[in-house]
């Protein structure tokens, strides 16, 4: 394999991480708080097709991520309205709303436009286009790193590189500030939270309304970003992989990037067969492998918030 | 009429009322507490203590009633204005994040911005400052999930003085400390009543009243029915006006007459999740006897009792009535209760049964394959239900309605059903763990008694308690539990507290 080769994969790895890590962390925000979210899925699905179909109508692909965030909020409000108002079930309520969002979306999208259950074409403005980044062309004469920063690092949409810093500033906000320290405490322990005076549903919700951001912006990078326009199922898995990618995180912010980075790659090296002669198949399956090593505790242990899952009940 | 502030109680409640659904959990509660003095409120579980305080520390609301701080009507609708109304609360199970340090934990919800780090540097300041004045020594980086319980509790008093509470109410708190963390409590709270704050402790235990109050308030049923001096009461008079009618307090008991050994454990060693938790445990049981294992929770006595029952696996040798018993697993409890081993577990809400269930299901459990509950392949219901009525009769548990669901029973007339149901087996070994946890004080002296009759037949038993006062009082002979090992056996007759307290913490005299 040459370095030109390498440079493709690393490219798509990043591609393909993108959405990853923007669904990773926001499955990090709500789990975090002690929310469980098996819905990832379904809210970026629900943004992809959002943004696909808003994107295409009004031409511009700003509005179609904002037609996505908002899409996925929705979904991301009825998750909290059932886990977090009334207690209920947080699997079976994720759970739920993927096989909304995977049917509704169909439904919606033959409804309105006739293309078996697509959003039509994007193609210019409807689109987010590729950046190239200041002397990304001066720097490729510089020998291995110059291509490396002009083809991997530079050339992505702008989503791309917001995903990226939404590391950093999760981070940051969740280490570093009162909303972090309240929200983490109230995935560990409610309880503290309010006697301490302030409001667990509140913390949770703001949680969860930030996981709906988060995949809004991961769906619209689907349908106007990686692809020009919404596909039935197009997430194809992504939620989940992600929710398998938090777990190997162990639900930190950096360690959500590298194991994005690192499940990313898995694909993007499933779409090259003739330079990787690994069957397809099990490179599909080596992100859920390595979850089940860190689950058994291979690599290191992985304690997931303590109060997660649990609806806040008070007690007598 | 007005008072002038400084003789102001620090607070008053007037006419507080609470009921869940149906049951009216504080009745017309009015009760005034000094300022600078130490408090206590005592009631037998469920008398509505907690309730009550609950509702001043804005937890839940009243249906009915005011509040006074410092004379002035204060609503107190949530924790925040409680805290700002200079009340802090340290709950019997502790509000702390675990994987937070000390001072992140005391911050939380009293931060002084956006940002932590300001937050932080001055809670440090704050906390060396308080740490000085009240003798609360604590590490403030140290994380939570690597303290003791007693440290633990001094960070939820931390908590309380750094949010400037002037009133500190502490919901049982020394359920979970050794005598000696007991004692520094004690001498903490003084400090903290010398220098003018107002402490309101709630317990369950006599003994503490007596020790530390200067006023105490007697709850029953969702009543106030005295608040009393200290110095002018007795723990008979208190006890009395708990229950209702006079009770013993002490366990009536004639000397013991061990006879044959019933139970030999040799070495005894428990390995869960990579951490020993029995570390080589020996102890002889006889005949006519009453072992006590006193310590601090989660010091092994629950391992201990859970492979004696036959539900947990363990290394070394257990000799029942001279033969061996197998440990690796291939023994159940059924087995175990088929060669004479009774089973009070620790937890009866866990393992003791099932809450949903009747109480004649419940009743079955464990001997529900036995040939007299049994008609050919089905249960016979019908013998089953006259059974648990009539022990439910010897028992006195009231209501006596065996198709009545075992969570609409008192805790101590649950225990009484578990009780029923393990002693009438006649077995030869009896394990009865925490056997007045949640029990009022009429039923934990009937659940006396009969423990003591069962010994006074000839039947070994085997008590775990956290229960000092327990312990002595019902056991012969006294073993203390300190991290997986016995630290010693003593005859309950002649030890006292001081003695089991320093084994309970670890402690061996090395004469």
């Amino acid at each position: 394999m040459d370095y030109a080769t390498l440079l493709q994969i690393l490219d798509s790895t990043v591609r393909l991480a993108v959405p990853l890590l923007l669904a990773c962390l926001a499955g990090l925000w709500s789990e975090r708080a002690g929310v469980f979210d098996i819905g990832l899925e379904g809210k970026m699905l629900v943004a992809a097709f959002a943004s696909g179909a808003v994107a295409f109508l009004t031409g511009s692909a700003w509005a179609g991520l904002l037609a996505g965030i908002g899409a996925a909020l929705v979904w991301a409000l009825l998750h909290g309205l059932a886990s977090i108002t009334f207690r209920g079930n947080q699997l079976i309520s994720g759970v739920a709303l993927n096989f909304l969002a995977s049917g509704i979306t169909v439904l919606v999208a033959q409804t309105a436009f006739q293309q078996g259950g697509r959003t039509p074409s994007l193609s210019g403005e409807a689109r987010f286009n590729e950046l190239t980044l200041p002397l990304a062309e001066t720097a490729r004469g510089v020998p291995v790193i110059g291509p490396l920063y002009a083809d991997v690092i530079s050339g992505h949409p702008i989503l791309t590189y917001l995903a990226v810093l939404a590391v950093p500033l999760t981070w940051w906000v969740l280490y570093r500030t009162r909303f972090g320290l309240r929200l983490r405490a109230v995935g560990e322990n409610p309880a503290a939270v309010d006697t301490a005076g302030v409001s667990v549903a509140r913390m949770r919700f703001s949680a969860v309304l930030i996981t709906g951001v988060l995949c809004g912006i991961a769906g619209a990078y689907l349908a106007t970003a990686l692809q020009a326009g919404f596909g039935r199922e197009m997430t194809a898995g992504r939620g989940y992989i992600a929710l398998a990618a938090l777990i190997f995180a162990k639900w930190r912010p950096w360690g959500a990037l590298w194991a994005t980075l690192l499940f990313g790659f898995f694909q993007a090296i499933a779409l090259r067969p003739d330079v990787v002669p690994i069957p397809v198949p099990a490179l599909e399956a080596l992100p859920y492998v390595l979850t089940v090593l860190v689950l058994a505790g291979f690599v290191g242990k992985a304690i997931p918030p303590r109060a997660g899952g649990e609806p806040y009940v008070k007690e007598r | 009429m007005l008072q002038s502030p400084n003789t102001a109680p620090a607070i008053e409640l007037r006419g507080i009322s609470k009921a869940f659904g149906p049951v009216q959990a504080n009745k017309d509660i009015s009760i005034r507490v000094a300022k600078g003095s130490i408090h206590g409120i005592i009631g037998e579980n469920g008398a509505g203590k907690s309730t009550l305080m609950s509702i001043l520390y804005g937890f839940y609301r009243a249906d009915s009633g005011e509040i006074l701080v410092d004379g002035r009507e204060t609503p107190i609708p949530d924790s925040q204005s409680a805290i700002r109304a200079g009340i802090g609360m340290v709950f019997q199970h502790f509000k702390l994040v675990q994987n937070f340090t000390v001072l992140e934990n005391v911050i939380l919800g009293a931060e002084d911005g956006g940002l932590l780090r300001p937050s932080l540097s001055k809670a440090r300041k704050e906390l060396a400052r308080l740490s000085r004045d009240y003798g609360l020594e604590v590490n403030p980086d140290a994380r939570i999930e690597d303290l003791s319980v007693g440290y633990q509790q001094r960070v939820e008093i931390l908590k309380a003085l750094y949010r400037q509470a002037d009133i500190l109410i502490l919901d049982e708190p020394t359920g979970v400390l050794t005598p000696a963390e007991a004692d520094h409590l004690f001498r903490i709270l003084r400090g903290l009543r010398d220098q003018g704050k107002t402490v309101i402790l709630i317990t369950h235990k006599l003994r503490e009243i007596m020790e530390i109050t200067d006023t105490v308030s007697v709850m029953r049923r969702g009543e106030m029915v005295a608040t009393v001096t200290t110095r002018d009461t007795s723990p008979a008079e208190l006890a009395e006006l708990m229950v209702g009618r006079k009770v013993l307090l002490r366990v009536d008991k004639t000397p013991a007459t061990p006879g044959e050994v019933v139970l030999e454990v040799e070495d005894l060693r428990v390995t869960h999740n990579g951490v020993e938790r029995l570390k080589g445990v020996s102890l002889t049981l006889r005949r006519g006897e009453i072992l006590g294992i006193a310590g601090v929770a989660g010091n092994g006595q629950s391992e201990l009792m859970e492979v004696l029952a036959g539900i947990a696996t363990a290394t070394g040798q257990v000799r029942l009535l001279g033969r061996d018993l197998n440990l690796a697993g291939h023994e159940d409890g059924r087995d175990r209760r088929r060669a004479g081993v009774g089973h009070v577990p620790e937890d009866r809400h866990h393992l003791g049964c099932i809450m949903d269930f009747a109480a004649w299901e419940n009743v079955a459990f464990g001997y529900h394959r036995e040939d007299d509950y049994r008609r050919g392949p089905f249960t016979d219901q019908a013998a089953l239900k006259a059974d648990t009525a009539a022990k439910m009769q010897r028992f006195d548990v009231r209501p006596p309605l065996p198709d009545l669901a075992i969570k609409h029973f008192s805790g101590g007339n649950q225990q009484k059903i578990i009780v029923a149901r393990e002693i009438e087996r006649n077995p030869d070994l009896l394990l009865i763990g925490q056997p007045t946890r949640g029990v009022d004080i009429g039923a934990i002296e009937f659940i006396h008694k009969q423990i003591v009759a069962l010994r006074d037949q000839g039947k070994a038993i085997l008590l775990v308690s956290v229960e000092l006062d327990e312990v002595m009082s019902l056991s012969d002979r006294v073993a203390v539990m300190f991290d997986g090992r016995i630290m010693g056996t003593r005859d309950a007759a002649t030890t006292n507290e001081r003695e089991l307290g320093l084994l309970m913490a670890g402690v061996t005299e090395t004469a």
